[in-house]
């Protein structure tokens, strides 16, 4: 005699401990195995994008730390980025090398707080997700000493940033390169080669590389398929076209593929620091209030700019009617857009396997929701 | 009185001196009693209740003392400090904790199954606090020394899921239920390896009782039987839900499983079975495997007892620590293809050392594990590399290939129109936002 079975329907958030913030699904089981996925979220949205067009373009960069706040130095450069080809500005060279700095420091402590998080969705119970964190923090401690905050950065502006760096920043960010190293060394003779880490992310939730371009996605995601596109050597911005850096692909596009890329990435961040350290020059880090004026008013018309950030191409549409303002402003949100195939990841997979899978996306709440 | 019961004596000590009259008694030089003669019943009453008192009490302290020292112990793990605010070194937290769980609304949800959902907090406590009866603590301190101990142990921990069942189906909660069927296939999975693991040991000292097996170990069984201590360790580990298989209350997928919508006391009754077993595991490995209560002599039996089952409880905190949890897939595999295997390799090995040596002496001992460490060595590597994960054939992408060219400035259009793939997020976009 056959046992009827059905499927069973679960909701899974938004208040739940791996769901990185305020995301819920409908998932629903055929036993262990996931028959349908249907993602729900609008949890955190603040409506960044419409308080924009009430805000001054210096004013902005506030609203920009708070959307992916893992990540703010890379959402002020994206922004500045975009205003900066608006109103038509010209950087000044020492800012642009602090920026990509901050920047690179910034990727590191993404990636980490990925790692972090995606050994803690594995259920290994904090304890890799402290070692990442504790790094990460020293990263912080930097950007305090940059900016004065540690979280939402604002540290940039149009032209540079705002600030140059104190003296003691500089044998400070020598010795947390060389502890960045230390630290992931650490992590990958821990993580890497460990059997349960390997067998649980292998192999799990593989897309082709064919669907990863049609869906748009970008970022550590598209290069653990193999695929090579990173905006940094595609498209330089900054003075990344000055810079020689490694790009890791990996081929399996599966979980571990997508951690691993993380992984050796961040040790590429440390590369380009060191060459940014190398290349510094002296002089002011952005233009005086002549040229770039505390109220920027940009001329009618609109810019897209994109850069690479932590978790893909994260990009800023700016309009300007010509007044103090912008009309309307809209963020690539590379979060959102990277979560549009969890239902193809998902299903068919294992509930054990749901939330890793959702950890090696990668995604911020912050910034899908805006 | 039986005289099975005088040669406890921990029994001995309290009925004695309550009823000093009876002739075994004053054989072991105890003079009159307490009680007036005749009363022989009410002192074999007091002293039962005294005993169950000192065991319940004892583990419940015992629990108290690991839930500070498990908090203490991942804080030096995690290089954090751990609870340090109350009492010295923090060790009344839990004291803290304790009277907090007591005193907070007790909360029962509307669909619940109130008779059972009630039930279900007694009935997991009360198996982890029996299992305590059989073990013996030190020279002659045990509640019973049954002549079948290793097989009620194997019977009252298998009770365990039976209320983790209850407590789910009670609940009337999905994620619930999900846990506890993570947690019955656990049980069916691992009970068979945990229970041929003890099977070399039982061979070994010719009995099931834990008093016996103690006296058989010249030297602690986890030399002579390292195979056994492996195997059974790791199904301890299953059976009680502790990394890397606590896929019942896995936090990071179930929130916390079966006891999601328990709150206050009841909440605190599952918390507190779950530390009993970890300690009554502790107890039965230190006890089966590390020679129980037996050490040096200046040091008292009960010193030794206790050494050993903090050492075990150590490793078990340990790889909680260290390791992330395995996928119920591959823990049934784990089960079914890895430890069943060895456990029958160990069994085959010591029936056969058995044949030779009958009645093995000290030396014959070391013999048997001079050839059994080979074996287990041998027998785990040969598994783990059939069990194991095989690496990537190819990690890094061919630079030479047409559809995603390495280094080149554009990515080709006809890779990025491949129709069959479109297809897919079609589905996606297609399907209805359904009501919300």
């Amino acid at each position: 005699m056959a046992i009827k079975t059905q499927p069973v329907t679960v909701n899974l958030g938004p208040q739940h401990p791996s769901t990185h913030g305020v995301f819920r699904m409908r998932v629903m089981f055929d036993g262990e195995e996931i028959v349908d996925v249907e993602p729900v979220f609008g949890y955190l949205h603040r409506g960044s994008e419409k308080l924009a067009e009430e805000r001054t373009y210096t004013q902005i960069i506030t609203l920009t730390d708070r959307m992916d706040y893992v990540s703010s130095m890379l959402n002020n450069q994206a922004y500045i980025l975009a205003v900066e080809k608006l109103a038509g500005i010209e950087p000044s060279p020492r800012g642009v090398w602090l920026r990509m700095i901050a920047a690179e420091l910034q990727r590191i402590a993404s990636h980490l707080v990925a790692t972090g998080f995606l050994l803690q969705d594995l259920g290994a119970l904090g304890t890799p997700l402290i070692y990442a964190m504790r790094e990460r923090e020293n990263i912080l401690d930097l950007f305090e000493m940059l900016c004065g905050a540690r979280i939402t950065n604002s540290y940039l502006r149009p032209g540079g940033v705002f600030m140059d760096a104190p003296a003691e920043f500089w044998p400070a960010l020598d010795r947390e390169l060389d502890d960045i190293v230390h630290t992931i060394d650490e992590l990958e003779t821990y993580l890497s080669g460990n059997e349960i880490v390997f067998s649980r992310t292998k192999g799990t939730a593989v897309l082709p590389p064919e669907l990863l371009i049609n869906a748009s996605i970008t970022g550590p995601m598209l290069r653990a398929s193999g695929v090579d596109w990173d905006l940094r050597h595609r498209a330089p911005y900054d003075y990344y076209d000055r810079i020689t850096f490694e790009r890791k692909l990996h081929t399996a596009s599966d979980n571990y593929a997508r951690y691993w890329v993380r992984i050796q990435e961040a040790r590429e961040s440390v590369n380009i620091i060191r060459q940014c350290i190398e290349q510094i020059e002296p002089g002011r880090v952005r233009p005086s209030f002549d040229d770039v004026p505390r109220l920027v008013r940009p001329p009618e018309g609109d810019a897209y700019v994109a850069i690479e950030g932590s978790k893909g191409e994260l990009g800023f549409y700016l309009v300007s009617d010509g007044s103090i303002a912008p009309y309307r402003m809209h963020v690539r949100a590379s979060s959102l857009i990277n979560l549009t195939l969890l239902r193809d990841m998902l299903i068919g997979g294992q509930f054990g396997d749901l939330f890793v899978t959702f950890g090696s996306v990668d995604l911020n709440m912050g910034e899908v929701d805006r | 009185m039986g005289q099975a019961f005088l040669d406890n004596s921990l029994w001995r000590n309290i009925y004695c001196v309550l009823a000093g009259d009876s002739a075994s008694c004053t054989a072991r030089d105890y003079s009159s009693g307490l009680l007036p003669g005749g009363m022989e019943w009410l002192a074999f009453l007091l002293t039962a209740a005294v005993i169950i008192g000192l065991v319940v009490n004892g583990v419940l302290g015992g629990v108290i003392v690991l839930i500070w020292g498990e908090r203490r112990l991942f804080g030096r793990f995690q290089s954090r400090t751990g609870p340090n605010r109350w009492g010295p070194f923090g060790m009344l937290t839990s004291v803290a904790d304790a009277i907090k769980t007591m005193f907070k609304e007790d909360l029962v949800p509307a669909e619940a199954d109130r008779i059972l959902f009630n039930l279900a907090p007694v009935m997991i406590a009360a198996p982890a606090l029996i299992v305590f009866s059989v073990i013996p603590f030190g020279v002659g301190t045990y509640v019973a020394d049954l002549n079948v101990g290793v097989l009620f142990i194997m019977a009252v921990t298998s009770l365990t899921t039976l209320s983790v069942l209850t407590a789910a189906w009670s609940s009337a909660n999905r994620i619930a239920i999900l846990s506890a069927l993570r947690s019955v296939a656990l049980l069916i999975s691992y009970e068979i390896p945990m229970a041929l693991a003890l099977v070399g040991v039982v061979m070994l000292a010719g009995s099931m009782s834990l008093g016996d097996i103690i006296a058989a170990q010249g030297i602690p069984y986890i030399l002579v039987q390292p195979l056994g201590f492996f195997v059974f360790f790791l199904a301890a580990l299953a059976e009680m839900a502790r990394a890397p298989f606590d896929l019942t209350e896995a936090e990071s997928e179930l929130a916390a499983g079966y006891l999601n919508d328990y709150a206050s006391m009841k909440f605190g009754l599952f918390f507190l079975a779950e530390f009993m077993a970890e300690i009554s595991t502790a107890a039965i490995v230190a006890t089966l495997f590390l020679g129980g209560w037996k050490g040096f002599d200046p040091i008292p039996s009960h010193f030794w007892f206790g050494a050993k089952v903090i050492a075990v409880l150590f490793v078990i905190i340990w790889f909680r620590m260290t390791l992330p949890r395995l996928r119920i897939d591959q823990v049934l595999k784990f089960a079914w293809k890895g430890l069943f295997e060895l456990t029958m390799i160990n069994i085959v090995v010591t029936a056969i050392l058995i044949a030779i040596w009958p009645q093995p002496t000290t030396a014959q001992l070391w013999a048997m594990a001079a050839i059994n460490w080979p074996v287990a060595i041998i027998s785990i590597y040969i598994v783990s590399k059939l069990l194991g994960t095989s690496p990537y054939e190819q990690t890094q992408p061919d630079p030479n290939s047409p559809i995603y060219p390495v280094g080149s400035e554009s990515i080709p259009a006809s890779s990025v129109l491949g129709a069959a793939s479109i297809s897919s997020v079609g589905a996606q976009s297609a399907r209805s936002e359904g009501g919300d």
